[in-house]
């Protein structure tokens, strides 16, 4: 049996508990341990069920068993506010972490765009964005690598259902750090970022939409060539990434309307948002869990900030 | 419905929503100027709160909803100042607008906020409603397309709006829908859960000629707040126009404190001369209302219409059918171009 990375998952809730199918697929992933506050949390019982150690006493729970079961990645799937907290206690002990969270600490990674850098950058923290971010970002750079996009504007609309309370009660950070990494990492000097939460019932599949303006008149074929090779790449870790309509051209402006659609792990397959956001995660988690078990990547333990 | 009450001495306040849901109605090309001239004319009618800001509110200014004439800053440094009595307010959509956009507005002398939720999502505006308290800013919660909420559901939202801080709970009738029966039941529903000193208001939309009948019915439930707009300036066939509205209630001796003729003035002297289409129930704002859409697709849909060749009235009964919500407005475009494909008026297009 070939060796795997040992993984532990803050927060029970849609996210970490999706991430769970995720990382039980991985050849290189192997989620062991499931963190979370509340005892009577469904989360957690659904995590023991599927064969995870659990702890209801948050991060803290978990310190003691870090170095004896050997656990060297976590994920954070909390709130922006608490992740500051987990990762300095978890760094200190050599664990490096996928943080979930719009917290945005550690670099900002969207897989088919820059997953490459952070393999080089031996950083202890990497920031997934959110799933707005995941959705759109990489249309926003299939144009900017072609042509410079001034301003770049995207809306994600969600089901009301697979949004949960954290995200629901921290939306600003939600907006900011995908506005900002719509620029940093979609490749546009300024940017925008809109959600919107639909009811609908049966609830609705994710929805994307991606406006770029380019500074200069937008070379057609060439930016339809890099969108298709672009939602090519996603479909490797995402399958349901899927190109509606677009890219529509109006002057300067590029259009692209995207539509994802999960594989129903947890949630079913209208929750895309959800998808996209573990399965970038795992996929971001498996690069570095190649490089440590190659030995390219050294772990080391982080001095807990004062 | 049952024999009108006698509301003879009740006291309304009414918020003017012509230079806010109106910039919609203008594609957000308000200039400065014109600002100053209605809202000075509205503060000298005795209207005591005037929502000024894109349509969209804070943050509105993008491709999705258009980019105003000036930034909502420069809308404000320009009102606030002239105002004697009134007091300016803004919408924030959370998931668009934000903490620093508000924090900016009261900075600019903002003193009240709709904070807006579709009916059903209340708990994305905790952060909002209490920042706006912290402020120390007049605080709403607006619940919009409240008719895709029943009266029972929506109580519980408007509830936890309540919790969060707001002073006033709002029934937005974003696609000018409802009937009297439809609000009575859900100002009652919200009467019997919400604090004595918490407030209710009501935002219609005149779709189904519905606006004034809408507002009354729910006074006499025991709203104390309502949104009109001077000349009926506003998104679809316009809020309950607000002239109208007055006259109304002198008649049944509802106390508003404005000046019914200098309304009357201020409409035909200035709002209908800035018009670009008549705002009224036509053939697609009566769609939105029979429909159930929301007001503000009216132009986007028109437009889309006429770049695919499409009725706009075929792509707004999609819309509704697909259950798109406020903020969906990219999927407007998406819905007509899907469309084009089906009925095949998309041949030499690649899409």
């Amino acid at each position: 049996m070939t060796q795997k990375i040992k993984c532990a998952i803050i927060g029970p809730g849609n996210i970490g508990t999706d991430l769970i199918y995720k990382l039980k697929r991985s050849p290189v992933l192997d989620p062991v341990w499931m963190v979370g506050i509340d005892p009577t949390s469904e989360g957690l019982v659904r995590a023991r069920a599927m064969g995870l150690k659990t702890t209801d006493q948050g991060v803290d729970g978990l310190l003691p068993h870090v170095l004896a079961d050997g656990v060297q990645i976590a994920f954070d799937a909390t709130s922006a506010y608490v992740h500051k907290a987990n990762s300095d206690k978890l760094n200190a002990l050599g664990v490096l972490m996928v943080d979930l969270t719009p917290a945005a600490i550690g670099g900002l990674c969207v897989p088919p765009v820059n997953l490459a850098t952070h393999a080089k950058a031996q950083a202890m923290n990497v920031n997934m964005i959110s799933c707005a971010g995941q959705a759109t970002i990489p249309m926003v750079n299939a144009v900017s690598r072609v042509q410079p996009v001034g301003y770049a504007e995207i809306i994600a609309t969600v089901s009301s259902k697979s949004i949960g309370p954290g995200t629901r009660a921290n939306l600003d950070e939600f907006t900011y750090t995908t506005s900002s990494a719509v620029c940093a990492v979609g490749g546009s000097r300024t940017g925008k970022a809109l959600v919107i939460i639909n009811p609908a019932d049966p609830p609705m599949i994710m929805r994307n939409t991606i406006y770029c303006l380019t500074d200069d008149e937008p070379d057609q074929e060439r930016i339809r060539a890099s969108v298709l090779e672009m939602v090519k790449e996603v479909q490797k870790y995402v399958p349901g990434y899927r190109l509606v309509n677009g890219p529509v051209f109006d002057g300067k402006k590029v259009a692209t309307f995207m539509e994802v659609a999960g594989l129903g792990d947890y949630l079913p397959t209208y929750a895309g948002n959800l998808d996209i956001m573990t399965a970038a995660a795992a996929l971001t988690a498996e690069m570095f869990a190649t490089e440590i078990l190659a030995g390219r990547y050294q772990l080391t333990a982080v001095k807990e900030a004062a | 419905m049952s024999e009108l009450k006698n509301l003879k001495g009740r006291k309304v306040l009414v918020h003017d929503m012509a230079l806010r849901d109106g910039m919609h109605a203008k594609r957000e090309q308000i200039s400065t100027a014109q600002m100053i001239a209605v809202a000075t004319a509205l503060d000298e009618a005795g209207v005591p709160l005037i929502q000024v800001s894109h349509g969209a509110g804070l943050g509105g200014n993008s491709l999705q909803h258009g980019f105003a004439m000036h930034s909502n800053e420069e809308y404000w440094d320009a009102v606030v100042p002239k105002m004697k009595r009134a007091r300016i307010s803004a919408l924030l959509i959370p998931g668009l607008g934000t903490m620093k956009e508000l924090q900016s507005a009261y900075d600019h002398g903002v003193r009240s906020v709709h904070v807006a939720t579709h009916c059903t999502e209340a708990d994305t505006s905790p952060q909002h409603i209490a920042y706006a308290r912290k402020l120390g800013m007049d605080a709403t919660g607006f619940l919009m397309m409240a008719h895709l909420n029943d009266a029972k559901g929506l109580a519980e939202q408007g509830k936890l709006m309540e919790s969060y801080g707001a002073q006033t709970i709002y029934i937005t009738d974003s696609a000018g829908y409802m009937l009297p029966s439809d609000v009575i039941e859900r100002v009652r529903a919200l009467r019997a859960v919400l604090k004595p000193e918490t407030e209710i208001g009501f935002h219609g939309h005149h779709n189904l000629g519905m606006g004034i009948a809408n507002s009354i019915a729910a006074i006499e439930e025991g709203a104390s707040r309502i949104d009109a707009s001077v000349g009926g300036l506003g998104a679809g066939a316009g809020n309950t126009p607000l002239e109208v509205f007055i006259a109304v209630c002198e008649r049944m001796g509802i106390d508003t404190g404005c000046d019914l003729f200098k309304l009357m003035d201020l409409t035909q002297d200035i709002i209908f001369p800035m018009m670009d289409h008549i705002v009224r129930v036509d053939r697609s704002s009566l769609t939105l209302g029979f429909a159930g859409v929301y007001s503000t697709f009216l132009l986007h849909a028109d437009r889309a219409g006429k770049k695919y060749g499409l009725p706009a009235r075929d792509i707004l009964v999609e819309l509704g059918r697909k259950k798109m919500i406020g903020g969906q407005e990219d999927m407007i475009e998406d819905t007509a171009l899907t469309m084009a494909k089906e009925r095949g008026l998309l041949k030499d297009k690649a899409a």
